[in-house]
């Protein structure tokens, strides 16, 4: 909300300077957006006189000015139609910096005539004022006297207003908060009523029935005859420019003024354009209305319209209607002043599309005590500038009970503000706001104004005291706490955080990216999942909640790869949605990788990514979450969107905590990003939470032994297809005791196996098993015997045979 | 045998001892000499044919030779294995030049590391960590926070909405983190004090907006939290979050639904140049909304507003990583640019504590 200085000091008696003004409004609660001074950077510009202004010798257009400054005489080319001998004029000498283009003016030559200066526009000077060509100052400006001192310069003033606050929806309330705050002294406003001469010949109907009349509980109208609707006086007309409102003629001017000045808005109907009674009620579906922004509306018989007999002739608290607006030709007005209920203007603005200063006051709330003094304000002022007389008000329904009392005890500006006031204070403040007090000690009872319908219970009323005192005394005390805190995560949060840690360990970089992607993107991924979308996305392309982490981590790397950085790897940490309910989100780490392990480098370690570094990052990502991954169990296979051959999942009993793979190229061609590209899912809300042993923290006890392991390596033939884990497994569960560690060392699949040992589809595992003894030293008898053990569960479990 | 043989001998094998080209001639020597068949093992085996006197006086000048020859024979092969070693190294030597091999270094997101950080301060104030569901229900974000149905202040959240649902109800993207204090007060008895961090959504994208972002939520509720201990606890997380020890703060009352009193905080900058910094240099800088929990709110979780009070705050998790560590624009923070992740990201294992240190 915009307003001038000039304007708040109608209301406000103060001494203040601008800066102070300014500082008391945002310590208020009523912030101050910006606060332009005209003046600012006008110092320099002075008042001169043209003694003579002459054809320029060489263009039609610009004229030779003799510019008299009281100390000297100069010589400043113009091309301004309106400069001429004889007037006041602004001048900027050169050196001065010109407001509108920040350019410093130089003496110069115009079409080979010197110019010694020039004379400026109000556009020049960044100046709110109407007309073209150069500023015409008054005959009476002393001449070499700074414009500053001269010109009258109002400063804008831009607060930004918090919904809450109805009381300061009009220059009037704010002036109130000042001066409650301590600014100065508020000027009461003439609410007196004008006298009527007549009856008015229009009469106000009430057509909302049927519990409709709360959507209009008062609407009050009179009729001015013999009134003439021409420009704005200059004083009007100014101050709605400096806040940004075109001006249009004298009844209208009028009514917008009020609408800023008292947050009270008004509305003038031509008189001679309604038919009969005029009133509010609801539209009928389909009825249209040609609105004052030039735009027809079709409504519906949830918006509430000013009628007459003929129609409905404006959008209540909204905007008024083009047939029956003033014009220049209006002799006879009818004024409307009434009440609206926030919620229902509220809708149909937000339905109609329709944003005015009169439905930003009615949802917020207008004063109920207000349309009759506020009809006797707007009278006055429109018999002031536009003359006519007026009829008695003619009234419908009637001014809605505001009064309620709150119990307040003051200790609670202490308890619940933390400030320690003494109650004379916190009555005085309530007082000066314009709230009843009566009551004493811890018993007060105090009913606020009516402007004051945002004050509910006495929180607000701590709120009043705090905000008026000073937020900035509220002193600031530590927040009581143990001695010693307790452990702030919990221990599922623990894991995300060790999780997210050793991801960003092993090389992949941290992403965060949408919670929502393209449908089409979202059915790639979702498996048996619903596609939840939106109503409303902000995009066509961020249609869907996401099913998957995966799509957008491609896309990154796809993002990535097109700016030459092929070799990437990323991870997320968030939520995918599983169905479009609260609750139905869970919590998954994914992992991508793409191109190369690393970069070209001598050393030759550099590979292709593979299905199996997306499965160590997976087991990584459990194991730091936790997971015994001894105990888990890989199985081929993962969901649609990975490559059918190069994928599992990682399962804990028939849990399936992770998956893995190679993603399938096909739904990578559908992305549009190049492949392959591995990744892996782990979905953390799945993984077992760790039990805290009865002995706490302690670990269990070590028992090193002293004697010295042996190793075995030992190579098996099995066919092609039988998994590495199954015979890792047999190898292992022959002697648990005494096998402590059995590791796959080569792998070979290929002609070379030996001539007539192996036939087709066989391939070669080589495994070294450690064997550590607890009690003495192993013998070659019995180092033999675990060796043929060993032999024997891998026949028997894979069908391997030892490689001769 | 004489002593002249006996000096014959072992000026012979000193020599050859001297000679000796490698570390094989010289074990050749040590056989020949002493081994079994070896030449002074040859005169020990002659000492029994000896008288005794002469036995014992000849047995001690074979030992005194044969010790020399040993020490000899050590000493020569010693030399001779420094002289081999320094031929081998001589031959081994590499480019110490050479680029390392290479590892991958990742990186944490700074929403992470921020998120850790405030996590870490607040929980010195034995704030434990809360969570909620990113679709929520009206009545979470909305109607239990004390917006009234067709509330204007509703409008300023531009809602996402997802289709009205078959048991009629509409839900929505949480526009705060704030329907996780629904939640926390629903499920839980006072005394609370919890953080809630959290992606949040708005329906707006330009160059300050993005329509996913993150908060930060406080909620404290017991019976004597007020005001002042708002205004103290924030004072204390802002100077420990931006490193600054003096760092002033400033209250403006404000309007949010879910509090009352509300209030807005302000801290202490420098716009100079065009350039932020944070510091008590006379220009004041927005950072967070905060307020006493509105009694509507309490009553709508079953809390008794004349007994119960707390106070509620909420910052952006972007806005004050941005604030700190100087990254200029929001919507980067959600591009996955490797370039932006690897420069503004944090190390594995560079963990926030208020302790050992919040920042690097």
């Amino acid at each position: 909300m915009k307003f001038t200085l000039s304007w708040l000091k109608d209301h406000l008696d103060t001494t203040a300077s601008l800066d102070e003004i300014g500082a008391k409004l945002t310590s208020t609660g009523l912030e101050v957006e910006s606060l332009a001074n005209p003046a600012a950077g006008l110092d320099a510009f002075i008042v001169a006189h043209i003694s003579d202004a002459k054809q320029h010798p060489n263009a039609d257009r610009l004229r030779l000015c003799t510019v008299e400054t009281g100390t000297e005489t100069l010589q400043v080319v113009c091309g301004a139609p309106n400069a001429r001998a004889g007037l006041k004029v602004v001048l900027a000498r050169p050196g001065v910096t010109i407001p509108a283009t920040g350019d410093v003016l130089k003496k110069g030559s115009i079409r080979g005539v010197e110019s010694q200066g020039m004379l400026c526009s109000a556009g020049e000077l960044k100046l709110p004022l109407e007309g073209d060509g150069i500023i015409e100052l008054p005959a009476d400006a002393p001449i070499g006297a700074a414009i500053t001192k001269v010109m009258n310069f109002d400063p804008v003033i831009e607060i930004n207003l918090t919904p809450n606050r109805v009381d300061a929806l009009g220059v009037y309330g704010i002036a109130r908060d000042l001066a409650a705050a301590g600014l100065g002294k508020l000027k009461p406003l003439n609410t007196a009523p004008v006298k009527g001469s007549f009856d008015s010949p229009r009469k106000v109907k009430m057509r909302l029935l049927g519990g409709d009349e709360k959507l209009c509980p008062q609407f009050v109208g009179r009729t001015l005859r013999g009134v003439k609707n021409g420009e704005s006086p200059a004083w009007l007309k100014d101050r709605l420019n400096a806040i940004g409102l075109r001006p249009v003629s004298a009844l209208v001017d009028i009514t917008q003024y009020l609408t800023i000045d008292l947050g009270r808005p008004l509305h003038a109907f031509d008189d001679a354009k309604l038919k009969g009674d005029v009133g509010p009620r609801l539209a009928t579906p389909g009825e249209t209305l040609a609105a004052l922004n030039g735009k027809t509306y079709t409504l519906d018989s949830s918006i509430v319209v000013i009628a007459d007999e003929a129609g409905a002739q404006g959008i209540a608290g909204v905007m008024g209607g083009e047939p029956t607006s003033v014009t220049e030709t209006t002799t006879t007005v009818f004024l409307e002043s009434a009440l609206f209920n926030p919620i229902n203007i509220a809708n149909t603005g937000r339905k109609l599309l329709i944003n005015s200063d009169a439905r930003y006051c009615f949802e917020r709330g207008v004063d109920p005590a207000s349309p009759v003094p506020g009809a006797e304000i707007a009278t006055r002022m429109i018999i002031d500038i536009c003359g006519g007389e007026a009829s008695h008000l003619t009234e419908g329904g009637a001014a809605p009970d505001h009064k309620r009392s709150i119990a307040f005890n003051p200790a609670r500006v202490k308890s619940l503000g933390g400030v320690e006031l003494p109650a004379p204070d916190i009555k005085s403040i309530l007082e000066r706001l314009g709230f009843a007090v009566a009551g004493s000690g811890d018993a007060w009872q105090v009913i606020p104004p009516s402007w004051r319908a945002d004050v509910e219970g006495w929180q607000d009323l701590v709120e009043e005291v705090l905000r008026i005192h000073g937020y900035d005394n509220i002193p600031p005390t530590p927040l009581p706490r143990a001695p010693m805190p307790k452990v702030a995560l919990s221990a599922q949060q623990r894991q995300v955080a060790f999780t997210r840690r050793s991801l960003a360990a092993r090389g992949l970089n941290e992403t965060t990216t949408w919670a929502f992607l393209p449908g089409a993107q979202a059915n790639l991924f979702r498996g048996e999942l619903p596609l939840v979308t939106l109503a409303n996305p902000i995009s066509s392309d961020l249609d869907a909640m996401r099913p998957s982490l995966l799509p957008n981590l491609a896309a990154a790397a796809g993002r990535n790869a097109a700016r030459g950085l092929s070799d990437c790897g990323f991870f997320e940490v968030g939520p995918r949605f599983e169905g479009p309910k609260p609750g139905q989100q869970t919590l998954v780490a994914a992992a991508l990788r793409a191109g190369h392990t690393t970069a070209r480098h001598w050393a030759g370690t550099r590979r292709a990514v593979d299905a199996l570094d997306a499965k160590a990052d997976a087991l990584a990502a459990l194991e730091a979450a936790g997971t015994p991954v001894s105990s888990l169990q890989t199985a081929n296979g993962a969901a649609s969107w990975y490559h059918p051959g190069r994928s599992g999942v990682l399962k804990l009993g028939n849990q399936v905590l992770a998956a893995f793979g190679e993603l399938h190229p096909g739904v990578l061609a559908t992305l549009d990003v190049k492949g392959p590209m591995v990744a892996c899912e782990v979905y953390l809300d799945r993984l077992p939470q760790s039990k805290k042993a009865k002995t706490g923290s302690a670990r269990t006890l070590l028992k090193a032994s002293n004697f010295q392991p042996v190793e075995r390596d030992f190579a098996f033939v099995v066919e092609t297809g039988v998994a590495a884990e199954a015979l890792l497994r047999a190898v292992r569960n022959t002697d648990k005791d005494l096998i402590t560690d059995v590791g796959l060392f080569d792998v070979y699949e290929g002609p070379h196996l030996g001539e007539g040992e192996l036939g087709e589809g066989k391939k070669s595992l080589a495994v070294s098993v450690t064997l550590q003894p607890k009690d003495a030293t192993l013998t070659d008898e019995q180092i033999e015997g675990v060796a043929k053990k060993i032999v024997a569960a891998v026949e028997k479990a894979c069908g391997g045979r030892l490689r001769a | 045998m004489t002593n002249t043989t006996l000096t014959t001998l072992r000026d012979e094998i000193l020599t050859a001892c001297t000679a000796a080209p490698d570390i094989a001639a010289i074990e050749a020597l040590r056989v020949s000499a002493l081994g079994k068949k070896g030449s002074i093992t040859a005169l020990m085996k002659d000492l029994g044919t000896m008288a005794p006197d002469a036995r014992k006086a000849f047995g001690q000048q074979i030992n005194v030779v044969k010790d020399e020859v040993t020490a000899a024979l050590e000493a020569r092969k010693s030399v001779l294995e420094a002289a081999a070693l320094d031929k081998r190294l001589a031959s081994e030597s590499m480019d110490v030049t050479l680029p390392v091999r290479p590892e991958a270094r990742g990186s944490l997101h700074p929403i992470s590391q921020t998120m850790d950080e405030v996590a870490a301060i607040f929980g010195q104030m034995g704030f434990e960590i809360a969570d909620g569901p990113d679709i929520e229900d009206d009545f979470h974000n909305f109607t239990a926070l004390n917006f009234p149905p067709g509330h204007p202040a509703r409008e300023m959240h531009d809602t996402f909405f997802l289709p009205p649902a078959e048991d009629g109800q509409r839900y929505l993207l949480r526009t705060h983190t704030s329907p996780v204090q629904i939640r926390t007060m629903m499920n839980q008895k006072p005394p609370i004090r919890v953080i809630i961090p959290g992606r949040t959504y708005r329906c707006d994208y330009d160059m300050t907006h993005t329509p996913m972002f993150h908060q930060v939520e406080l909620l404290v509720i017991d019976t004597e939290t007020n005001m002042s201990h708002l205004r103290g606890c924030l004072q204390e997380f802002v100077r420990t979050y931006f490193g600054v020890d003096d760092l002033t703060t400033r209250f403006r009352p404000s309007f949010f639904p879910f509090t009352e009193p509300s209030a807005e905080m302000d801290i202490g900058c420098s716009r100079k140049g065009g350039e932020l910094k944070i510091g008590n240099y006379g220009d004041w800088l927005e950072i967070l909304g905060c307020g006493m929990v509105h009694p509507n709110v309490l009553r709508a979780c079953g809390l008794d507003p004349d007994v119960y009070q707390g106070f509620a705050a909420g910052m952006g998790i972007e806005r004050i990583a941005m604030l700190k560590y100087g990254i200029p624009d929001l919507r980067t923070f959600f591009e996955s640019d490797l370039r932006w992740l690897k420069h503004y990201g944090f190390a594995a294992l560079d963990i926030p504590s208020v302790t050992g240190g919040l920042t690097r």
